[in-house]
């Protein structure tokens, strides 16, 4: 009893998404802090305010879109009090007040009221059958309205105009749009678009009024009809005003907190009295007010840190995206797309297949997208909006898309509108479109993370990410939450791969739990993702000093083979340049044999592959391997992995330089070396490139003058043509800019982020400044990969097969007899 | 009455890793978590069958090698939102020396 007097009191005014978000995200972050108290004027629970639209056209019921219920409240101990107004906030007291004359003490106030729609102030606009579209109320009447009427106007050709006149369509009503403007959606489309997006709602039945005004709604006990500016007529037994919305500060205004169009919050989400918080749309925010979810979220998540008192999150503001949730139109926009001086604009147009884009650019960033009939890569635009890319590099394929710069992976299918239910969108984990709209929909989910969580869809390879994207965007009609600018490392700590790297040095931390400690992390002992990626950066940070952590390893680079789906493991030894000899050959043969191992494949890389060796027979099968000269491949590893050559000069009769014997060099100069990412070379010894070498991460192409340099490509998941480097005279040249570049991506690179990723995201310029253009820090470069290379060149296989280096690892720790 | 088997010593696991005990019903995984706790597994995730043993642990929790399902490794529950269970088994550790108690599957349905 006592604990609970000592419970500060929290006092939330309005039930809906804001408000209840932050206090799920502060139940988690301080469960036992504070007594509960919400006030909401509906006789509901909260439910999802962007699914109304849904429910208006019939797609969906109310059940359907609660987020939580009553029994939600109980189980947290909230006391909900719905039906309830606040009508005053008494700052002196700490006490709000009920429209009922009831008071109730707070020690800190949420005021998340939401916003209201604007009424126009015209005659007739307090006719019965004139009505916002704000909630489940006005949804109601909206219903009943169409069960037994059959003319409306929506008043407003904004996204929720248009979304209430497709619901009253779809309710079999005759619809027409007055709209004040020529162009619709005008806050969100160009004109083109807009224009298409009549067209498309014309086709469908709609009618639009535009630019038109209205001056009056006519009736006598109720509306019949309304009367436009230019003194034509509409008949109506429904009118909807959806020309915008206002933040709702009543009450807030009158306790005297500094209000301009919204309460002005601060970047913790605190008004001028620092003990009442405000979130959601009645909140101005670095003068923006914002009227869709996902920075509502944002907002929600800094408020509860606050209130949760770990006070470390701050709010910056939010950039948006929209879509529109009509079914079967696919229609995106995001950032500044109004003209200016200082914009270029990509625009690509197809009027007979219904697609339009056009992608706004300042200073060689995408500083807006307006996409219609194809929105696939809004997602992908919108990401590279929000983190300032650099799009210089693929500015003449950029409106084409993701797909085209080989960046999609998912070839053919653009827009999961039109997909069925049962069509596959994630091809990794075998998850269809119909399970992901079910677990939106049954578990609430509003990221893609979540999605992911939930049913996996996108989280192993990620290249049907914009897909889902779609799907969540279709499902909760774009008011998703995209993934944010500075992404943490993961959910043990809000800092980035950047954060970290950067800390290690400037604090000189040397172990993990140090970084962990100095950094703040969330968890005990972190996790299989962020372990990982902090062993390899102290590892590549301090080389020869840091010792490696074997159980912040992934099991590949802890046993060094690659785990296979059964448990069992393969084996892949080095075949320098992809040069074997028939001892060798003869030494893998008797290993196969006297193990029993099942499988011999040639892989990719110009090896042999040795699968389906058990654990325990690793070592014996190094020790024999070894015993032939071979060492371990680093098939397994985040480093270098294999240098693939053709023959060269030495047979070819096109052959220009020694392109074998180079790559065995670079090999034997570069093996054992760990990088943020695997990382495969290739040395062609001609422009004809039998090596593939423009589809590695180094490639040579060896010319009759010397050799060029070619770096950044990929050939799996993405398919990416390499970028050229330099020119090298020689062959030690050519060795001394790879091994620099190589150091730079081991400095700079996130962990598990391939190096034409790397490139993407700090520009082959910068690259090519520090690696080629600055001499001294390319020999500085080289310098340090050297150094490093001799604390990483021992032959693992050879350690542990014969000087029994973790034994245990391979043995079990007891074999009982009993079943 | 619980049959307790001595399997090993604390030192022979490391800390944040874990260890094999073959048994004929099947590999059971035992786990060493920071704090010395010690805890036993069948070495199945409830996913696809992957080997936990081999997973990375953090936090009395285990990564599977083959799919990053995360199984807490007091109850063998798979951490929402992933659903799924492996049994679990007692462990104690006394004076350094690790003891496990097998539980038996339920019993198969006579043929």
């Amino acid at each position: 009893m006592l604990e609970k007097i000592n419970k500060q009191k929290l006092v939330v005014i309005g039930n809906g998404m804001a408000g209840i978000r932050t206090v799920e995200t502060l139940l988690e972050r301080a469960p036992d802090l504070y007594d509960i108290t919400v006030f909401g004027s509906e006789p509901y629970g909260n439910y999802n305010r962007i699914l109304l639209s849904p429910v208006l056209s019939g797609e969906k019921s109310v059940d359907d879109i609660m987020l939580n219920t009553e029994q939600w409240y109980d189980d947290n101990n909230i006391s909900l009090r719905k039906g309830e107004t606040v009508v005053m906030i008494d700052r002196r007291t700490c006490e709000v007040v009920t429209a009922e004359g009831a008071r109730v003490p707070y020690d800190r106030l949420l005021i998340a009221t939401g916003s209201n729609p604007i009424i126009l102030p015209i005659p007739g606009k307090d006719l019965p059958g004139v009505i916002g579209f704000r909630d489940i109320h006005d949804v109601n009447s909206m219903v009943e309205a169409s069960n037994s009427r059959k003319h409306a106007v929506v008043i407003g050709g904004g996204l929720l105009g248009l979304e209430a006149a497709n619901g009253l369509m779809k309710r079999g009503m005759n619809v027409t749009v007055v709209h004040l403007l020529d162009c619709l959606m005008e806050r969100q489309l160009d004109p083109v678009a807009s224009g298409m997006l009549r067209k498309s709602l014309e086709e469908r039945g709609m009618v639009f009024k535009m630019p038109a005004q209205t001056q009056a709604i006519l009736g006598d006990d109720h509306v019949t009809a309304v009367r436009l500016a230019d003194g034509s007529e509409l008949p109506a037994d429904l009118v909807v005003m959806a020309v915008g919305i206002r933040p709702n500060i009543e009450v807030a205004r009158k306790a005297g907190i500094h209000c301009e169009r919204g309460i002005v919050v601060s970047d913790t989400m605190q008004t001028y009295d620092g003990r009442i918080y405000a979130v959601g749309e009645c909140v101005q925010h670095r003068r923006q007010t914002y009227g869709l979810v996902a920075p509502l979220f944002d907002q929600a998540k800094v408020c509860a840190n606050q209130l949760a008192m770990k006070g470390f999150a701050s709010y910056p503001g939010s950039v948006v995206s929209t879509k529109l949730k009509v079914t079967g139109i696919d229609l995106f926009s995001a950032g500044d797309f109004a003209p200016g001086a200082d914009k270029e604009e990509v625009v690509m147009q197809d009027a007979a297949r219904g697609v339009y884009k056009r992608i706004v650019l300042r200073d060689k960033k995408i500083v807006g997208a307006v996409l219609y009939g194809d929105t696939v890569d809004g997602p992908w635009y919108f990401q590279h909006l929000r983190d300032g890319t650099d799009i210089s590099q693929m500015r003449e394929r950029l409106v084409f898309g993701a797909a085209n710069l080989g960046d999609g992976g998912h070839a053919g299918q653009n827009s999961a509108a039109t997909m069925s239910d049962e069509a596959e969108i994630c091809g990794c984990n075998g998850v269809c479109k119909g399970t992901i709209v079910k677990a939106i929909m049954e578990k609430k989910l509003f990221t893609i993370d979540d999605v992911r969580a939930h049913t996996k869809a996108s989280s192993s390879c990620g290249s049907c990410t914009g897909l889902v994207e779609q799907v969540l965007a279709f499902t909760l009609g774009g008011d998703y939450s995209t993934a944010p600018k500075i992404k943490p490392m993961c959910k043990c700590t809000d800092h980035s791969h950047d954060d970290a790297r950067r800390v290690i040095i400037e604090q000189q931390l040397k172990t993990i739990p140090d970084v962990m400690k100095f950094m703040d992390w969330k968890t005990d002992n972190g996790c299989h993702s962020c372990r990982p990626a902090l062993n390899y950066y102290l590892l590549a940070t301090w080389p020869g000093e840091y010792r490696d952590d074997q159980q912040s390893r992934y099991i590949n680079e802890r046993v060094h083979a690659n785990i296979q789906k059964d448990g069992t493991y393969s084996v892949v030894p080095r075949m320098w340049g992809g040069v074997t000899t028939p001892g060798e050959l003869r030494a893998i043969a008797d290993v196969a044999d006297k193990f029993k191992i099942p499988t011999v494949k040639v892989t990719g890389g110009q090896r042999i592959d040795l699968l389906g060796v058990k654990k325990e027979d690793l070592p014996a099968v190094w020790a024999d391997l070894n015993d032939a000269g071979m060492v371990s491949g680093h098939a397994y590893a985040k480093g270098l992995r294999t240098v693939k050559t053709c023959v060269g000069s030495e047979w070819c009769r096109f052959g220009t330089q020694d392109s074998t014997g180079l790559g065995i060099k670079i090999e034997k100069f570069m093996w054992g070396s760990w990088t943020p990412a695997k990382v495969k070379l290739a040395v062609s010894g001609c422009p004809r490139n039998c090596a593939e070498a423009t589809c590695k991460d180094v490639g040579v192409i060896c010319v009759d003058s010397g050799y060029e340099i070619h770096f950044a490509g990929a050939a799996g998941l993405h398919i990416k043509g390499t970028e050229f480097l330099a020119k090298a005279a020689t062959e030690d040249e050519t060795l001394e800019v790879i091994c620099a570049l190589t150091q730079l991506y081991r400095e700079q690179g996130w962990y598990l982020e391939r190096m034409y990723k790397w490139c993407d995201r700090v520009g082959l310029d910068a690259i090519r400044k520090q690696v080629v253009d600055d001499m001294a820090n390319r020999k500085a470069l080289f310098g340090r990969f050297s150094y490093s290379q001799q604390f990483s060149q021992s032959d693992p296989w050879a350690e542990r097969a014969q000087r029994g280096v973790d034994r245990n690892e391979f043995v079990p720790l007891a074999e009982l007899e009993l079943a | 009455m619980t049959q307790w088997i001595e399997i090993g010593t604390l030192d022979d696991i490391p800390r944040l890793g874990s260890r094999v005990v073959r048994t004929a019903a099947g590999d059971i995984a035992v786990f060493r978590a920071n704090d010395d706790e010690v805890f036993a597994l069948d070495d199945r995730c409830p996913h696809k069958g992957g080997p936990l043993s081999q997973g990375i642990v953090h936090n009395k929790r285990v990564t599977c090698p083959l799919h990053n399902f995360v199984i807490e490794l007091k109850s063998g529950e798979a951490v929402a939102p992933d659903q799924g269970c492996t049994r679990a088994h007692p462990t104690k550790v006394e004076n350094g020396v690790v003891w496990l108690s097998l539980r038996q599957a339920a019993p198969a349905a006579a043929e």
